[in-house]
């Protein structure tokens, strides 16, 4: 990184900061479920987008995340903050274990067996021998927390920064992550597994960790979303919470770290946008903008930003070459 | 003993209509290797269809006639309009295409239809007529599939379009240089797939109503089912279906209980994957490196 895209992003989480103490406390809860969002997408993203891996049920980790912190805070009386750890461990230590047996299985089989796992893990969520913990049917609900030190700020004002300094670590981590050994390793398997083994990377190892770290993320956006939330369902999480997220990395750009974003950005504000038409508006604008994605722009929002910028900087160069 | 046997049969009854959805699954993975997310949601917008012409007053079998024609055109046009343009492309596309469809289709029965539950008629009377273990829709619904089965084998063995279409499917190449239009062919096997799926969306309306997300979990039972049997074998489909409903009702019943059914196809799907991708009647699959 330049030294001039390292102002621009400082500039841009300042940016970002600013937002609780310009909108109402409802449009702050919305962008705190956007930073919530981001967080997923990114964790589906180095999955699918930089390792290749499809999954179709990353809403099951998001489940594990939010079902962990809010088990943690009634159960166990934990403070909100100390359960995100926690959560990152269980997510991690879940997508691992699926990753191991979904390393014999690539591109549509991988896509089918995380289906059957978003498809069925409402009811599991369900299962009556975990109600003591769980709360069956009716859920968890979970207090908000309020801002520590007696800082003047409002409880969603403080959560939606608490949220942000996590979204900001996250990000920062996961660039770390994708421009290192390990990244390299992952976009040489995405793009020719047998090169990459050839090359002495070991694939099974990178192919789970990478299951791994991308549960991982999704699932301390589970926690997040659950505190953000303060409630907990086994039907708010069923399979459209993972075709969600799928839409979201396909809309924001694959493969690309700021397209968690405007993917998070998309899934949070079009479907409040679109309810005004009717119930089912927002998954039709879904199905269609797919659609309308995968033959027109492939490389989602993220790409054709990329595009834009590349296109302004020639003219840029060609106008002070001509002068 | 005796209620032992009432949940087989019930198992078979409903192992029937996932039988049905496989045999679509794998009508399309036969023709073009791919795995039809969208396949449920298909069946169901097809039921809706049904439902609106038995609700506009007419009688139940020439409106699921009329409906399985339907489903027939309705699978050509997706193909033709949607798939086509990706067909060549990386999986990851293939799948996010499907979801899209799975989404649309979901969405737009829910916009014309509304979310509200509505009952379904079924074909067969009320009272059982096929001894006391087994309700006359359940047996109906085997018998149903048991039919479709047969004229779909009597249709690859004995036409020549069946033929054309088998060849299409095994040598695109050599099928076209004999002049088969492997394009028409292809469409052909996502419209007999689309209207396999309305008859098992027309057989499941009735037990679990009809509501826009009703095939989520049947979908989810043909998938294990069609893997269980081999996903390139239409007998194979079949077997699975019985075998998977005949599974998830006696171990819902007498083991892990009801709310665990649909854990049982999860740990099925990941279990025959995992250990015998070929199914129990499928071809193993070489690729070379």
């Amino acid at each position: 990184m330049s030294r001039r895209q390292i102002i621009l992003v400082a500039a841009l989480v300042l940016a970002a900061g600013a937002i609780p103490f310009l909108v109402s406390d409802y449009r702050t809860f919305q962008f705190t479920l956007t930073l919530v969002y981001a967080i997923a997408l990114l964790g589906l993203n180095l999955l699918t987008g930089y390792n290749g891996q499809i999954s179709l049920g990353h809403g099951a980790f998001y489940a594990i995340g939010a079902y962990t912190a809010a088990i943690l805070m009634d159960q166990y009386g934990m403070p909100y903050w100390a359960t995100l750890p926690f959560a990152a461990l269980v997510c991690l230590v879940a997508g691992f274990l699926f990753g191991l047996p979904a390393l014999r299985l690539e591109g549509l089989y991988l896509a089918l067996a995380t289906f059957a796992l978003g498809v069925s893990l409402p009811a599991l969520l369900k299962y009556h021998h975990l109600e003591k913990w769980t709360g069956g049917v009716q859920g968890i609900v979970i207090n908000k927390p309020d801002p520590p030190f007696g800082l003047p700020i409002n409880p969603d004002q403080w959560l939606y920064l608490f949220t942000l300094a996590v979204a900001v670590l996250m990000f920062v981590l996961a660039w770390n992550l994708l421009r290192g050994r390990i990244g390299r390793a992952m976009i040489a398997i995405r793009d020719q597994h047998i090169a990459a083994e050839a090359m002495g990377i070991n694939t099974a190892m990178v192919k789970s960790l990478a299951f791994g770290v991308s549960a991982m993320y999704t699932g301390v956006a589970g926690a997040l979303g659950a505190i953000a939330i303060q409630y907990v369902a086994p039907d708010s999480f069923n399979i459209f919470v993972s075709i969600v997220f799928l839409v979201g990395i396909v809309i924001g750009g694959l493969a690309s770290i700021s397209g968690a974003i405007y993917g998070a950005l998309f899934i949070q504000f079009v479907p409040n946008i679109a309810d005004e038409i009717s119930r089912a508006a927002p998954w039709a604008i879904f199905g269609v903008f797919l659609l309308v994605f995968v033959y027109l722009m492939p490389m989602g929002v993220a790409g054709a930003v990329r595009m834009a910028l590349a296109r302004l900087a020639r003219k840029a160069q060609n106008r002070s070459q001509s002068t | 003993m005796d209620a032992f046997l009432h949940q087989v049969l019930a198992g078979l009854a409903t192992g029937g209509i996932y039988a049905s959805l496989a045999l679509a699954l794998v009508m399309i993975y036969q023709a073009t290797h791919l795995v039809n997310f969208a396949q449920g949601e298909m069946a169901m917008f097809a039921t809706y269809f049904a439902w609106s012409l038995i609700n506009a007053g007419m009688p139940y079998w020439p409106a699921f006639l009329l409906t399985v024609v339907f489903a027939f055109v309705l699978g050509v046009v997706i193909e033709r309009v949607i798939i086509r343009p990706v067909e060549n492309s990386p999986v990851l596309v293939i799948v996010v295409v499907f979801i899209a469809l799975l989404v649309i289709l979901n969405s737009v029965t829910g916009w014309v239809f509304s979310y509200t539950i509505k009952t379904f008629p079924s074909p067969f009377p009320a009272e059982p007529i096929f001894g006391q273990y087994i309700t006359s829709h359940g047996g109906g619904a085997i018998g149903v599939t048991l039919v479709v089965l047969l004229l779909l084998y009597a249709f690859f063995r004995f036409t020549p379009l069946g033929l054309a279409m088998r060849a299409a499917a095994q040598n695109p190449e050599s099928a076209r240089l004999v002049g088969i239009r492997v394009g028409w062919m292809l469409a052909l096997g996502w419209g007999l797939a689309a209207a396999i799926g309305s008859v098992a969306g027309m057989m499941v309306a009735p037990i679990v109503f009809l509501d826009p997300n009703m095939m989520g979990g049947v979908l989810l039972y043909a998938f294990a089912a069609a893997l269980v049997g081999g996903i390139d074998n239409p007998g194979g489909a079949v077997f699975g279906g019985f075998l998977v409903g005949v599974l998830e009702n006696v171990l819902g019943a007498f083991v892990i209980g009801n709310e665990l059914k649909l854990a049982v196809a999860l740990v099925l799907i990941i279990g025959v994957l995992v250990v015998k991708p070929s199914g129990i009647f499928g071809k193993v699959m070489v690729t070379r490196v």
